[in-house]
């Protein structure tokens, strides 16, 4: 296996499981936001991660990023288990995030120069240098240079990302980890953010971890997907074989209901069955089938 | 088109603050027929909100200002016609599905006191009354409208005991509620999970066309528009672009704009989106 091909990042059944309280403060179970979750991202690709809300994505990338400490199992990057070393300065050199809402991730009182300037800083890069860094950065990911001394009230919604994005290459990662980076912008300016981090991860030779709930723009960025339901995956595979030929029902549910704007698109939705004449929640479609195969076991025997 | 159920003729708006004047919505037209399902489309600064404010008189004045137009309802200019009048039909035979099922509904008060509320008030404006017990008997008839499995339970629920997906049923029930010949929804579904979206435009559907509704459908999202609209106009700038059946929005875009908002849209087939002409992120 060449380096290529070999896996940047490892995950080994992951657990993460948060206590949970009674109103009177003692604590009164667990629940298991992250169960058993394995996967592993090429060095180069793009992994999607898709789920609904509550589906445990965001934990996961939380746990990678070391803001969460695993309950068990192994994160691995390039072979070696970084599972202790999560959250710590050598860690963060090697793996960043860009996060959701680039409104509330810069901070206000800061000017995009000196907001790009933290993780230069944090890793002592050369104080004689960062200036010079600071615009390579900016130009790398399309903005002018000037943008440096201005505040983020001053620029649209994609400019704030594309500096989220800045922030988050200042540093030279192998891994970024994107959490929905692009949900709250405008469908233009998110298909020119998601061009700009296909043709960076070209450059750089950088590896994607990417979250995201809105399914037509994994199937265009990522290359192999899981689906994530209740803190499980429950299908996993390469992208375009898992859009065309889903097989778990939670996945077909999913990508059944995606508002989609052509006739070739709605042929690869899947038909789901309506139950009282309502499109089923996943609870309901996974329950009827769950029930469909108790009663056929019987017969079999 | 002949005799819409609205129609919004020549609409400016314009929004005056620290002393500048800036034009929001310059010459809006657009119609409504009854039992059409109509869709308004644009991205976030077009003016679809605007235009559905000016239309549901939620406007803010000032900043706002309506510069000239004419709303027509039912052919009433609703623009001219007294306060009073106006408040007679917004709400209750022109009436809104809001977005935002977490913070539309007050959490403090149960859905069968939000919504009796509702009535009651829609019934003072139209000079009826009702009992305590009709209202609830109504409100009651409504929530199983919204196809709620135990209408009872869901009306004596506060706002935090219900999902979202229940929340934003409840908000199109309250929209019912005086039975409406116009509904006009702003982005229903966007707060929430792709498959609870799917139920919420299903049902939305389903009852426009049962109960012979006319819906204005105000969203960013074309796939929503395919789905929930006969004929589309496509907002840019504060200015109607494009409009036309929504089949042949999609087949065949006249507008570089409108063309270049459906390239941008990932596709399910994996087609790559083609980036906007236009410059400037």
């Amino acid at each position: 296996m060449n380096a290529r091909q070999s896996p940047l990042l490892e995950i080994v059944d992951l657990v993460k499981t948060f206590p949970v309280y009674n109103a009177f403060g003692s604590r009164a179970g667990e629940v298991t936001a992250v169960d058993h979750v394995s996967f592993s991202i090429r060095r180069g690709g793009v992994y999607g991660l898709a789920g609904e809300s509550g589906s445990g994505k965001s934990t996961i990338a939380r746990l990678i990023m070391g803001l969460l400490t695993p309950t068990g199992g192994d994160v691995l990057l390039s072979g070696n288990n970084i599972t202790g070393t999560l959250g710590t300065r050598a860690h963060s050199r090697q793996v960043q995030m860009v996060f959701q809402n680039p409104g509330s991730s810069l901070n206000p009182r800061r000017t995009i120069g000196q907001s790009i300037a933290v993780p230069l800083e944090a890793h002592s890069h050369p104080r004689a240098d960062r200036r010079r860094r600071i615009s390579e950065l900016l130009e790398m990911v399309q903005l002018p240079a000037n943008f440096a001394e201005r505040y983020p009230h001053e620029l649209s919604g994609g400019q704030k990302q594309r500096v989220a994005i800045a922030r988050a290459l200042a540093v030279a990662p192998q891994l970024v980890v994107l959490d929905e980076p692009t949900s709250a912008l405008d469908v233009s300016v998110q298909a020119k953010v998601i061009d700009l981090l296909t043709s960076l991860g070209r450059q750089l030779d950088l590896t994607y971890l990417f979250i995201s709930h809105d399914l037509s723009l994994m199937r265009n960025f990522a290359d192999e997907v899981g689906v994530l339901y209740r803190g499980r995956i429950v299908e996993s595979g390469p992208t375009a074989k898992v859009f065309e030929h889903p097989e778990h029902d939670y996945t077909r549910l999913l990508i059944a209901s995606v508002p989609v704007i052509s006739a070739e698109e709605e042929a690869l939705r899947p038909k789901i069955p309506l139950i009282d004449g309502e499109i089923p929640t996943a609870e309901k479609l996974l329950a009827l089938r769950e029930s469909q195969r108790t009663t056929e076991v019987p017969k079999r025997t | 088109m002949s005799e819409a159920l609205l129609s919004v003729r020549d609409l400016s708006v314009e929004f005056t603050t620290y002393g500048r004047t800036l034009p929001v919505l310059r010459g809006v037209n657009l119609d409504v027929p009854a039992r059409s399902h109509v869709a308004l489309v644009g991205e976030s600064g077009s003016g679809k909100t605007v235009t559905m404010k000016s239309i549901m008189g939620l406007l803010h004045m000032p900043p706002a200002s309506i510069s000239s137009g004419t709303i027509l309802y039912d052919g009433r200019d609703l623009l001219t016609m007294s306060r009073r009048e106006r408040l007679k039909l917004t709400g209750t035979d022109m009436s809104m599905v809001f977005q935002d099922p977490m913070s539309s509904l007050n959490p403090v008060f149960t859905i069968a006191d939000q919504m009796s509320t509702i009535l009651k008030y829609a019934d003072r404006r139209l000079g009826r009354s009702r009992s305590g017990r009709e209202r609830m008997q109504r409100v009651l008839e409504v929530l199983a409208q919204v196809r709620m499995r135990e209408p009872e339970r869901v009306a004596r629920s506060y706002p935090i005991m219900l999902s979202g997906g229940m929340r934003q049923r409840v908000l199109i029930a309250m929209a019912l509620l005086s039975e409406p010949r116009l509904l006009i929804a702003d982005e229903p579904g966007t707060a929430l999970d792709v498959t609870t979206q799917a139920q919420i435009l299903k049902l939305l559907k389903d009852l426009v066309e049962e109960r012979g509704l006319a819906l204005l459908m105000i969203t960013h999202n074309l796939g929503v528009v395919r789905e929930t609209s006969d004929y589309v106009y496509v907002m840019h700038k504060g200015v109607v672009v494009e409009e036309a059946k929504t089949a042949d929005l999609f087949a065949s875009p006249k507008v570089d704009y409108t063309r270049s908002l459906i390239d941008a849209v990932p596709r399910l087939t994996g087609a790559r989106p083609t980036l906007p002409v236009e410059a400037a992120p």
